[in-house]
């Protein structure tokens, strides 16, 4: 842990008590998260992606959510720990989030100015109209028009990329150290998902505020992230700078991410490269690395164990078997025999 | 506004008047007269009569006869008691109703609301069961059951409130009231608390709950700010099919509890063949839902920011 570490996750696990039993979503997860910085955690639905993040700040609804074990290191303090009155005014005021769907996401009897300010006003002792005051300045600092008069309407009165916008001047109105963004795009146009990204990336700047970024879309972790951290099956399989997962990317879960991307110099008659099969369920996963199912380099061992961490280089660590010294060289493009490692 | 609000007032005239028709219609279409039923009247005596009250003309005169008394207020004199006009029987009695459901329509949407939010909060624990236990005998257990026993219990075993009776009119000593207002409201309680209970659940799902609480809200913030008052909204468009409810009921619930409201007149009416109080209840309680319904239209809109009363589409 460096002096530039503001969070670090470390052997989360997160279970849901369902009728069928426990379904265990996270599994083990460490993670950091540097002052400044953009991390993104990508993976596909049901990867533990965003119970991770709702975890950080325990919004998981809970029952049945629970977090069974690890810590969260976040200051001095361990976000597992503190007491509910303490996690009240750690959020939104020192961790902002904002979530997918911003149709949904705003209260539709409260005007929007309301909504920034309550936040203002239960984190700060600021007065109604300094709290007014402002909750103009955020929505002009997030480039809504005319915040004067926008800031007395409801939410059904702007439309969906406005409403993010929003989202975003409440989620950044304390001026956060941590912005937790679960899918902020994926609700919206692709127009208007750039200039999200975009302003999400200028107020950064301005704000020095590290993110979280939650999101399957690969496009927009190459946009904005500058590290970035693959889940599988509740745990993360590879971590690594961007162009260390971009571009020498040691997991097959990773190659197969990549593949199943459409790319600009592709030619139109090549097909897209899903991946077969579907992810492990969690009520019961299994003992061995949970992509083995699914994964065309698999061997004996990854169904019956999980692999331990690589350092592949300062930055870029791996989850997998095929880092074995004993392993066969595994060749991306042509999947191997399947071989024995004992 | 004041130009929708006045379109509505229109609009309710015109309910109002079709209403009064198709009752004078239909009331004239049910065999008999007022003097049919009594043993045989002398032939002049009938006819002294049914000239005194007009019914010798032609029924088209007859209305056109009525609906001018109408629209100057006058409601005409009560055919069976002919001491009594029906502007009168409706004063005395209108007021005593009015207490009876103003009562009952407190109780049920108050007590409603907070039942209803208790067992959302305690979903799938022992206070849910058992408040939705209540709800359901609430729904099935008809007021005319329930009515007498609680006469039997609260008022002749344990002599906790008077069993019958009434005070004064609408001022009425709070003990008689007590009991037929439990009565009447038991059935709407029901309702808004089983509505109350799914709205609830359906709002503290929703993700602008998730957003209030990511804000660092504390519980009680959050409920009283964001869920409250998304999860009224259904219970108050139900207000006005339940003043309807609780309207309708309060005719057996007057006469098990011998309170001299309109209730009684509107049933001894039909069976009197007393047109003019028929006419003139029937108008009178018409009038009192038309009204309710445009409140709770206007109540509606005041809750709820994205309905607009009388914007124009695409405004």
């Amino acid at each position: 842990m460096t002096n530039q570490t503001i969070l670090q996750i470390e052997g989360l696990h997160v279970s849901f008590q369902t009728y069928n039993g426990e379904v265990k979503a996270v599994r083990g997860v460490d993670l950091h998260l540097d002052k400044g910085e953009t991390l993104a955690i990508v993976g596909e639905s049901g990867s533990g992606k965003s119970v991770t993040a709702q975890s950080i700040v325990r919004l998981i609804p809970s029952p049945p959510g629970v977090i069974k074990s690890g810590t969260i290191r976040f200051g001095e303090r361990d976000l597992t720990q503190v007491p509910d009155q303490e996690m009240y005014k750690i959020r939104g005021s020192e961790i902002g989030m904002i979530f997918q769907d911003p149709m949904t996401s705003l209260n539709p009897t409260m005007t929007v100015g309301r909504q920034i300010t309550e936040g203002l006003q239960w984190h700060h002792d600021f007065g109604k109209g300094e709290a007014l005051q402002k909750a103009v300045e955020m929505l002009r600092l997030v480039g809504i028009p005319n915040p004067e008069r926008r800031i007395h309407q409801y939410p059904h009165q702007y439309s969906g990329g406005m409403r993010q916008r929003a989202m975003i001047a409440i989620a950044l109105a304390c001026n956060p150290k941590i912005l937790i963004a679960d899918e902020p795009t994926t609700a919206l146009d692709v127009t208007i998902q750039a200039q999200i990204l975009d302003l999400m990336k200028e107020l950064q700047q301005k704000m020095e505020t590290a993110i979280i970024l939650i999101t399957h879309d690969l496009g927009v972790v190459a946009e904005m992230a500058q590290r970035v951290a693959v889940m599988y099956g509740g745990k993360v399989v590879e971590t690594g700078r961007v162009d260390d997962i971009f571009h020498r990317s040691r997991h097959p879960y990773t190659w197969g991410l990549m593949d199943s991307m459409p790319r600009l110099d592709q030619k139109r008659e090549d097909d897209l490269i899903p991946i077969p099969g579907s992810p492990p369920d969690l009520l019961d996963p299994p003992r061995g690395c949970p992509f083995a199912d699914r994964c065309p380099h698999a061997m004996y061992i990854c169904h019956e164990e999980m692999p331990a961490w690589t350092e592949v280089s300062d930055s870029h660590q791996v989850s997998c078997w095929l880092e074995h010294p004993d392993a066969p060289a595994a060749d991306r493009d042509e999947p191997a025999a399947r071989v024995n490692i004992r | 506004m004041a130009r929708y609000i006045g379109q509505r007032l229109i609009l309710l005239l015109v309910t109002l008047w079709l209403i009064s028709t198709v009752t004078f219609v239909l009331m004239h279409s049910i065999p008999g007269d007022p003097f049919s039923s009594e043993k045989k009247l002398p032939e002049q005596t009938l006819r002294a009569l049914e000239a005194k009250y007009n019914l010798d003309k032609p029924l088209p005169q007859q209305y056109v006869l009525y609906m001018k008394n109408l629209a100057t207020g006058d409601l005409g004199i009560s055919i069976k008691t002919p001491s009594r006009s029906v502007n009168e029987i409706l004063s005395a009695g209108f007021p005593v109703s009015a207490r009876l459901g103003l009562q009952a329509i407190v109780i049920a949407s108050f007590a409603g609301v907070i039942m209803g939010m208790i067992a959302a909060i305690r979903q799938n624990r022992p206070t849910d069961y058992i408040l939705m236990v209540v709800a359901v005998l609430g729904l099935s257990v008809p007021n005319f059951v329930l009515g007498p026993l609680m006469q039997k219990y609260l008022g002749l075993e344990w002599e906790i409130f008077p069993i019958a009776s009434w005070g004064d009119g609408f001022g009425s000593e709070f003990q008689y009231t007590v009991l037929p207002s439990i009565a009447l409201s038991f059935l709407p309680l029901a309702l808004v608390t089983r509505l109350m209970r799914s709205s609830m659940l359906d709002v503290l799902g929703q993700d602008y709950i998730r957003t209030a609480r990511a804000k660092g809200l504390p519980p009680l913030k959050v409920f009283s700010r964001h869920t409250l008052r998304n999860a009224i909204i259904p219970v108050v468009t139900i207000l006005g099919p339940i003043t309807i409810n609780i309207l309708t009921g309060s005719f057996v619930i007057e006469k098990i509890f011998s309170i001299p409201g309109i209730g009684k007149y509107f049933v001894d009416s039909i069976s009197n063949r007393d047109y003019s109080v028929i006419m003139g209840v029937t108008i009178f309680y018409s009038a009192l839902l038309v009204m309710m319904n445009f409140v709770v239209d206007l109540l509606y809109g005041l809750i709820d920011p994205r309905i607009k009363l009388g914007a124009k589409e695409g405004n």
